[in-house]
């Protein structure tokens, strides 16, 4: 796949008085695995949620997979949002919320997608947990169900928001060995938000870093560099800073 | 009056045609309802077709006709504010709530003549069900089978509407579907059930069918199967024991709740 996978001019996001996004220009190449960091409130979901077509900019314009985000196909875009809690008694099976990545819509009956949402699960390490009620799974089981969803469409763009949360560092892992296969595969584009800076580095080809405008977009391995996450976090965690 | 007498009366035929339709669109559409915990709208709604009915009364015109318009404008504006203001649901419903209960009281107090009709709005009548009420009854169970197509999309939403949105499902302009056949059902069937207790008929049989379904599939066939059950059983009850249809048929779906949750807690 060659060109841009997502060409973002101007892009500004407000929420009242608050700028979310403030003139965003970015061309992330088709194919890239693009792993976002940045501190709490600095847009990253917001960016996100641009991409997706979940968010329409206040200003400036977006193109993904050449089209406008909100126009995308849903059959193009994998999207596995941020961790959260099911209500404990929503009567749907894991494989169910797998099979909507098939039939983006919920299944009566499971039918056809059964074969492609199994092989999906099975990708995601997440086969054990088919039969499952989601209300019941842990954060970390639910994010792996919901990687599953998106896979299992077989999607040009992959949109992950912190996937890793809760997950294990076996699972974690898995995660990232599970995109990575996919990507060879397919070709694909993955964008990232992530707070796990050791794992983007070894993983992701780009890294942006991200605080309401863009502070550096390239190659992962120099930009997610500990004295750019410094400067970008006042923080390097429990990294050590090198500089 | 013994059952068989009761089944042979030409009010009680029309009371069953009437409360098999409600209770099928309200036991279809219940599932929607406890899963996107929107109980509180019914509610809100139930009280804005009590101003509707008033305003029929007081204006001399067919009390459900007059509620059935201004009980949908309100299930729209609800969308609409929650949809394009800061302002909490359950802010604008309370609000919505309150308005059209003191406009309701307000027509009736200026009513020129006593206002008995009322009452039967508020709990429910067999005996005043008629003609048209069945013709109302019977479009809004068209309504509900019209919407079926939609069933895929509206339990997606109820699961994850942040993922049902991703997967470009409209979910914001179905709210405004989805209200608008609330308003007309719980307008259907108040002469059945009651205006008071109108938002029940709506909750009980999803949330009697919720504890014991696995899939969303499942949870919409037995919120069917209780919801109608209840209702035809307790219409059946209330004429032999000569007590109003409304309480008896919540009684019903209160009992068959209370049984599936101790059934869902037994096969835990």
């Amino acid at each position: 796949m060659s060109g841009a996978a997502v060409e973002l001019r101007a892009v500004s996001v407000r929420f009242g008085a608050l700028d979310a996004l403030e003139r965003v220009d970015l061309v992330i190449p088709a194919g890239a695995f693009v792993a976002i960091f940045g501190p709490n409130g600095g847009g990253k979901t917001t960016l996100l949620r641009v991409i997706a077509g979940l968010l329409k900019p206040t200003g400036g314009t977006a193109l993904v997979l050449g089209e406008s985000p909100e126009a995308l196909p849903a059959a193009r875009m994998g999207y596995v949002p941020q961790v959260k809690r099911l209500d404990p008694q929503v009567p749907a099976q894991a494989l169910e919320v797998v099979a909507t990545g098939v039939t983006a819509r919920w299944p009566w009956r499971i039918g056809a997608a059964e074969a492609q949402a199994r092989a999906a699960m099975k990708a995601a390490g997440a086969e054990h947990l088919a039969e499952r009620r989601v209300g019941s799974l842990s954060g970390g089981e639910l994010q792996r169900v919901y990687l599953a969803r998106a896979l299992a469409r077989q999607p040009q763009l992959l949109l992950l928001d912190e996937p890793a949360a809760g997950i294990d560092v076996a699972g974690e892992a898995a995660m990232y060995h599970a995109l990575l296969d996919y990507q060879r595969a397919s070709g694909c584009t993955i964008i990232m938000i992530s707070h796990d800076w050791e794992g983007a580095r070894a993983h992701a080809s780009h890294a942006l870093l991200i605080n309401r405008t863009i502070r550096a977009f390239g190659p992962a391995a120099e930009t997610a560099a500990n004295h750019a996450l410094l400067e970008l976090f006042g923080h390097t965690g429990h990294v050590k800073a090198t500089h | 009056m013994p059952l068989l007498d009761a089944l042979s009366a030409e009010f009680m035929q029309r009371a069953l045609l009437a409360g098999l339709l409600v209770s099928l669109a309200a036991s279809y559409f219940s599932p929607f309802v406890v899963q996107r915990r929107m109980a509180f709208l019914g509610s809100g709604l139930a009280h804005a077709a009590f101003g509707g009915v008033a305003l029929g009364v007081f204006l001399g015109w067919a009390p459900l006709y007059t509620a059935l318009p201004f009980t949908v404008a309100a299930a729209l504006a609800i969308v609409a504010v929650r949809h394009h203001s800061a302002l909490d649901i359950d802010t604008a419903i309370g609000i919505l709530f309150a308005l059209a209960m003191a406009l309701g009281m307000i027509f009736l107090y200026l009513t020129p003549f006593y206002t008995r009709d009322a009452f039967t709005y508020l709990f429910g009548s067999l005996l005043a069900l008629g003609p048209s009420d069945i013709w109302l009854a019977a479009g809004v169970c068209a309504l509900t089978a019209a919407l079926v197509p939609w069933w895929s999309a509206w339990a997606f939403a109820s699961f994850d509407r942040e993922l049902a949105v991703a997967d470009r499902i409209p979910a914001n302009r179905h709210d405004y579907l989805l209200a608008a056949a609330l308003a007309a059902l719980i307008v259907a069937s108040i002469k059945v059930v009651g205006i008071i207790l109108v938002s029940a008929f709506l909750v009980l049989p999803g949330a009697a069918a919720r504890p014991l379904a696995k899939r969303f599939r499942t949870f919409t066939l037995l919120s069917l199967a209780i919801g109608t059950s209840t209702t035809i059983g307790g219409l059946l009850l209330s004429a032999p024991l000569n007590l109003p249809s409304g309480p008896v048929i919540i009684l019903c779906q209160c009992g068959v709740f209370a049984a599936a949750l101790l059934a869902a807690r037994w096969q835990d």
